[in-house]
């Protein structure tokens, strides 16, 4: 299907078993995603109906962010709120009109849904709607979950862009196709994008997220979707029950990656592939360019993910493909088959995937492997570091601005420092 | 339902943790959704810990809901017994599971499990961390101590237990060691420490020693009270924060001791008297100053600025809503009215009010601080990761006393060199550029020499080249403290190549040539 990456069945891991586990998992749930949402969507507002756990894991995970006025909360649920679900309602709409008096700039308000709201079974379906009503036109109120039992870390910004999908204006049918760019992307980032499609002679694009709820991009049967993100399967449905075509494609990161991402879209918008190869010509030397010594560095050694945030596939084709890397385990918490064929297609032969989680067993099998590098989440990383493995946080990698050329040295660097330090340290 | 931006406070279930991952030979199995694994990272990253807590969390989601969770809890204990060979186990629930209402006490227990197994009831949506480690502390003593049949046999030397140091303590690694120090040179021995470093056994011997310290009454009294009625043991009050604290402690201590306290001898290493007697010290005298915190340092912060150092206290203040009565009788002595909240908006509506010269406070009351340009210590939990320093840092004892000295006089210090900056801006030693100061600013990238990463021919240094528009927008997008480094190097690379004007190009060519 895609006119880029030819798919052999017998090579790469488009049917390779895919270890899939049960037990404790080690990962954060999908409020987290709240913080760079908020990051990047200017005027909204993430209000979590949660308790003081939720409270606690978005103040943990925010880190020095939340002392900056964000534009995030918690309305902390009390034994009050238990007792009786009409008067959670009322005291909701209270929390809401005190909230959007303090912040009057304020035009997309998010009712966050957390493992207690569910559990006790608010309805914030219906308070969303309740509140939009009331403050419409000045605010929309619209609402998700990010709570552990329903997503997994980056799944909460798939819950979120899925319930802003139908709020897209519709795109007039008669038109040529346009692109739109879907999954938050560092502002960097997509400006560079932005220039890299203007230079290949695509006019209509956007991005989604957009900056400001005011300016959300169109949507239509002539829309051709193209994801930057791996993580986002129900948004991806939710724009496709709209008529959008999604574009198949790898995932922007690597100098290689990012090239039949680009080509994958001008593909699907007609244009020649030598056209985008000009294009994008400059850039991808210099990213190939920069990419040569952490190569060098990298070349042989062997890498264990741990899952955290769906993007473990995409990172471990560019370490391996890009880089030269041995992958030992590739673990993700949710592998989905179709947004990632082209992934698997790339990864080496053999490669051993695992999906979902039991975390002594999976860190039993790190350990009889010693892989040169670990790639975990930050309550692993110490610990294995103590018992003398080098590990890379895997956070980090969703927190920085690692898509599209000019950030695949930097992204690799994020691989070579930890080894480079232990090395430094050792000597 | 309460709005919450920031909380002093984590749930009841992290308390717990706090007490768990304290001891050895302790398992705590936690019913808990995805997600709740966080509180890992608190342990493993704030306080720098090398190994995991010993948690094992249940983390069901919600197709499980429709299942069985009660035998998913039932698999994680008894897969974390087996793992973990604990001496004792701790169940309980975090708050999701505490409202789907599986019995973790009920379940383990079936279980027949070879070990004692101590059920928790953290109610979360009442209660919060500090809390939850007393209840848990307590709930552990009370299942492990056994009462003796016969009264104790007093050894040769007096013995104590102390009580109350945790996972995540603001110092208590070491306070620990400073006490036992101080205690030790008393000549009274020290029988247990707990819960950090004791395992279950070490608990069943809490009844072999005459009487009990408490260090941390947020997280000991509940435990230290029931031993009291329990097994006679009586425990000190004095919290031994300051001097003046720390000699009624070695007082109180040794009146349980039965000893005759040789105060001189403990108090060798003491400095911070005579520093605050020192001339230098005297524009300390009546600083206005603000206090926030636990309610223990809280009250003992305030009577070391108003005492020892000379500070007017012009509020005071905690979250631990536990201690309230302590709180006001402690404030009345200031005449000022006790601030009991745990919302971060009320304190610092109070500190705006108070107009305070040096707020002593959480790492919350540092960024209320900052923002007002005030100068700020900190003397209480929450507290991020530069406050579990790798030096000797305690804030008990004589030596405590002295890094309480230091490091509240050290942002005045600062905030003194700082209105001379401002005095003398335009000095050539004072240029505006040079912001010592802790007061948020930058480093000072202007007073480091430029360093030329690369060779520049002569003869292009004199002609810098100039930056275009969309590529000084660009320059802008980079996080600020990297600016200066990614700016400067452009321009030495558009220099090294004689470009007349940096482009977007030139900049990222240049990014791409330094990367390394």
């Amino acid at each position: 299907m895609s006119p880029v990456i030819p798919i052999h069945t017998d090579s790469g891991c488009s049917d390779a078993p895919v270890l899939r586990e049960r037990g404790q998992r080690e990962v954060f749930c999908g409020l987290t995603g709240i913080i760079w949402l908020h990051r990047k969507m200017q005027d909204a507002f993430f209000l979590v109906v949660g308790s003081r756990t939720c409270a606690h894991l978005v103040q943990s995970a925010a880190g020095v962010m939340i002392f900056a006025e964000p534009r995030f909360a918690t309305a902390i649920l009390d034994e009050r709120d238990l007792a009786g679900l009409a008067d959670a309602q009322d005291e909701l709409d209270r929390v809401v009109q005190r909230l959007l008096e303090r912040r009057p700039d304020i035009r997309l308000l998010f009712l966050v849904g957390s493992c207690p709201s569910e559990v006790i079974k608010l309805d914030l379906s219906r308070a969303a709607a309740r509140l939009n009503q009331r403050f419409n036109p000045q605010v929309r109120v619209l609402n998700y979950s990010g709570s552990g039992i329903e997503t997994t870390f980056t799944q909460g910004e798939d819950a979120c862009l899925a319930a802003l999908a139908p709020e897209l204006p519709a795109a007039p049918a008669p038109a040529e196709p346009e692109l739109l760019i879907v999954g938050t992307l560092a502002d960097v980032v997509e400006d560079q994008f932005s220039r890299l499609l203007t230079a290949m002679g695509v006019k209509r694009f956007a991005f989604f997220p957009s900056r400001r709820s005011t300016a959300l991009p169109a949507v239509g049967p002539n829309t051709r979707l193209l994801l930057a993100q791996p993580f986002l399967g129900d948004t991806a449905r939710a724009l496709e029950a709209r008529g959008a075509q999604r574009i198949p494609a790898p995932f922007p990161l690597g100098a290689e990656g990012s090239a039949a991402w680009l080509q994958a879209a001008g593909a699907a918008l007609g244009l020649a592939p030598d056209v985008v190869s000009r294009a994008i010509a400059p850039a991808r030397q210099r990213a190939e360019q920069a990419l040569a010594p952490h190569r060098a560095a990298l070349a042989g050694r062997r890498v264990f993910f741990f899952p955290d945030s769906q993007l473990e596939l995409p990172l471990a084709r560019f370490l391996a493909r890009e880089l030269g890397m041995e992958l030992v385990e590739v673990g993700t918490p949710y592998l989905h088959r179709q947004h990632l064929a082209e992934e698997l297609a790339w990864l080496p032969a053999g490669t051993a995937l695992s999906e979902g989680q039991d975390v002594e067993k999976q860190l039993d099998r790190c350990r009889a492997a010693r892989p040169d590098l670990v790639v975990c989440g930050l309550g692993l990383a110490n610990p294995l570091e103590a018992e003398g493995m080098t590990t890379k946080w895997s956070i980090e990698l969703v927190f920085t601005p690692i898509q599209g050329f000019e950030q695949a040295a930097d992204l690799a660097g994020l691989f070579t420092r930890p080894l480079h330090r232990r090395q430094l340290l050792a000597a | 339902m309460q709005l919450t931006l920031w909380t002093y406070e984590g749930p009841p279930h992290v308390g717990a943790m706090r007490v768990a991952t304290a001891m050895r030979g302790v398992h705590y199995v936690l019913h808990a959704p995805q997600g709740d694994t966080y509180a890992d990272l608190l342990f493993t990253m704030i306080e720098r810990r090398g190994e995991r807590p010993p948690v094992t969390y249940t983390t069901f989601q919600a197709r499980d809901l429709g299942g069985d969770t009660a035998q998913l809890f039932k698999d994680a204990a008894r897969d974390a017994h087996a793992r973990f060979q604990p001496q004792a186990l701790l169940v309980g629930a975090s708050c999701t599971a505490e409202l789907i209402q599986d019995d973790p006490g009920g379940l383990a227990a079936a279980l027949n499990l070879p070990v004692p197994v101590i059920p928790l009831e953290l109610p979360a949506y009442q209660r919060k961390e500090n809390w939850g480690a007393a209840e848990t502390f307590y709930q552990l003593v009370r299942s492990l101590v056994v009462k003796p049949a016969t009264p104790r046999v007093k050894g040769p030397a007096p013995r104590c237990n102390l009580l109350g140091p945790t996972a995540l303590g603001f110092r208590h690694r070491d306070d620990v060691r400073e006490i036992t120090q101080l205690l030790t040179r008393l000549g009274i021995e020290i029988n247990v420490v707990a819960p950090m470093g004791a395992t279950p056994a070490d608990l069943a011997r809490l009844t072999d020693a005459d009487f009990n310290v408490v260090l941390y009454p947020e997280i000991a009294q509940t435990a230290a009270t029931w031993l009291s009625r329990t097994l006679g043991q009586p425990a000190t009050k004095t919290v031994p924060i300051g001097v003046k604290a720390t000699r009624e402690f070695i007082a109180e201590v040794s009146a349980l001791a039965g000893i005759a306290p040789d105060i001189s001898a403990a108090a060798a290493d003491s400095h911070s008297t005579w520093y605050a007697q020192s001339v230098d010290a005297n524009y300390l005298t009546g600083k206005r100053v603000f206090v926030f915190g636990d309610a223990s340092h809280a009250i003992a912060a305030a009577r070391v600025a108003a005492e020892e150092f000379g500070f007017q206290v012009v509020g005071l203040g905690s979250y631990s809503r536990e201690f309230g009565r302590e709180l006001r009788a402690a404030a009345a002595g200031y005449g000022v009215e006790a601030l009991i909240t745990d919302d971060y908006l009320d304190v610092e509506a109070a500190i705006t009010a108070a107009a305070p010269e040096l707020v002593l406070g959480t790492q919350m009351e540092r960024h209320i601080a900052k923002r007002l340009g005030l100068p700020c210590a900190v003397i209480s939990a929450p507290v991020h990761v530069q406050d579990f320093p790798a030096r000797y840092a305690p804030q008990m004892g004589f030596e405590g006393a002295n890094v309480l000295f230091d490091t509240w006089v050290h942002p005045l210090m600062m905030g003194l060199e700082e209105h001379l900056l401002g005095m003398f801006r335009g000095d050539f030693e004072f240029h505006e550029d040079a912001a010592p100061s802790h007061l948020g600013r930058s480093a000072t990238p202007a007073a480091l020499p430029p360093s030329a990463p690369i060779a520049i021919p002569a003869e292009t240094v004199a002609q810098p080249a100039s930056w275009a528009p969309d590529a000084e927008q660009e320059l802008r997008k980079i996080p600020f403290f990297v600016r200066a480094k990614a700016r400067r190097n452009t321009e030495a690379y558009a220099m090294s190549r004689a470009l007349p004007l940096i482009t977007l190009e030139t900049l990222y060519d240049a990014k791409a040539h330094f990367s390394k």
